[in-house]
């Protein structure tokens, strides 16, 4: 990469991560739902680290889709971050953010759709979009780095502006494929 | 004194009734089927969301209200076939400690909405042994009549959470159905907790 390239972003391969934690803190994030990603665990800390948002980590993510509803009834925004796989455990609990009309943004990190090599990741990672979309899911997705930020501003704007399940799914081109030593 | 049922156990709309007595401003969530037929028995309100899906969440959405309403107390009542489901919530909320939190399982040991089919409560499975190997310091077994009173003085107590669970009888009661409008549902609780501006969010 040409470093002084004007159109590149200084840092934005390494810093999105904190460009996410600046969103939700810009549109008022107090409940963080997770199920641990690698691809998340520098925005994990970030969270853990800030005393106003309540950070749970969930036993299996459909808890959290349960508990941003619970969240949205009592007034506090959250935001649901999950491994691609995870999704697939989401699946019935998202009727709930139909019926109720919750805003339920959902931050993904994907595995198994770019260069994976755990054959288990390819059958969830490749019907990850299918599956939120056939749950009525909007989903857009960020595969650069410069991509992220924006998509999930959209991502977050919509969910709580129109009252529905939204979805980031950030590509694993731009997170990297796990080679268990491999490489 | 809470009614038994035909079993011996006690009758469920009878101890829901009892729980929810003089409940002031408490948020009740209710699982789905028989549980929100109770709750809606007893009386439907804003401050009621009887639930009409998404199995096995039900106390995750009374973790996610708890944390976002911590001076409301917040009362989840479903069934062990519900609870069951979702048994892994019991390790998530036991490690936030949300004090105003209470899980009430009326627990008939069989899944009554599908045809009576037994649940493992059936068959020994322990819901108040796991919500104590989750960590919950609070739980409480209800078995009898006498004990109603107790149960509901540490429901409005707070100093949770607390896991509750009360063997019930296991008869099926007359329907008694919510509204089903889940939009309408979410609105009038948000309202009731938040006023107007609810709506302006």
């Amino acid at each position: 990469m040409d470093r002084d390239a004007p159109e590149t972003r200084p840092g934005a391969a390494e810093d999105w991560p904190d460009r996410i934690y600046d969103l939700l803190k810009l549109h008022n994030i107090r409940q963080v739902a997770l199920v641990p990603d690698a691809g998340h665990s520098r925005l994990i800390r970030r969270c853990l680290a800030d005393n106003t948002m309540k950070v749970v980590t969930l036993t299996t993510e459909e808890e959290g889709v349960a508990m941003l509803a619970g969240a949205w009834l009592g007034g506090d925004r959250g935001v649901l971050l999950m491994q691609s796989s995870g999704v697939g455990n989401c699946i019935n609990m998202l009727s709930l953010s139909h019926i109720h009309r919750t805003p339920m943004p959902m931050i993904v990190t994907m595995r198994g759709d770019f260069g994976e090599f755990n054959p288990a990741q390819i059958s969830m990672g490749n019907a990850t979009q299918a599956v939120l979309e056939a749950m009525g899911t909007l989903v857009k997705r960020a595969d650069t780095p410069e991509d992220i930020a924006p998509t999930v501003d959209a991502t977050i704007r919509m969910a709580f502006n129109t009252f529905r399940p939204t979805a980031t799914l950030i590509g694993q081109r731009i997170i990297g494929a796990k080679t268990f030593g491999k490489d | 004194m809470v009614a038994l049922g035909k079993s011996g156990k006690l009758h469920r709309r009878e101890l829901v009734k009892a729980v929810l007595e003089d409940r002031g401003d408490m948020l009740v969530i209710a699982g789905l089927g028989a549980p929100a037929w109770d709750i809606t028995a007893v009386g439907d309100r804003p401050e009621n969301l009887p639930l009409w899906g998404g199995m096995g969440g039900a106390a995750m959405i009374g973790l996610g209200l708890a944390l976002a309403q911590p001076s409301r107390k917040v009362l989840v009542i479903t069934g062990d076939g519900e609870m069951l489901m979702g048994v892994g919530a019991l390790a998530t909320i036991a490690v936030q400690r949300p004090a105003n939190l209470s899980i009430l399982v009326q627990d008939n040991e069989h899944y009554g909405e599908t045809g009576m089919q037994e649940t493992a409560t059936k068959h020994g499975v322990d819901l108040v042994a796991m919500a104590k190997g989750a960590g919950f310091a609070r739980t409480l077994l209800v078995t009898r009549p006498e004990e109603v009173p107790g149960l509901r003085a540490a429901i409005h107590a707070g100093g949770g959470p607390l896991f509750a669970l009360a063997k019930i009888d296991e008869t099926s009661l007359p329907l008694v159905l919510p509204p089903r409008e889940g939009a309408f549902l979410q609105a009038r609780m948000r309202e009731a907790v938040m006023g107007p501006a609810a709506h302006l969010a």
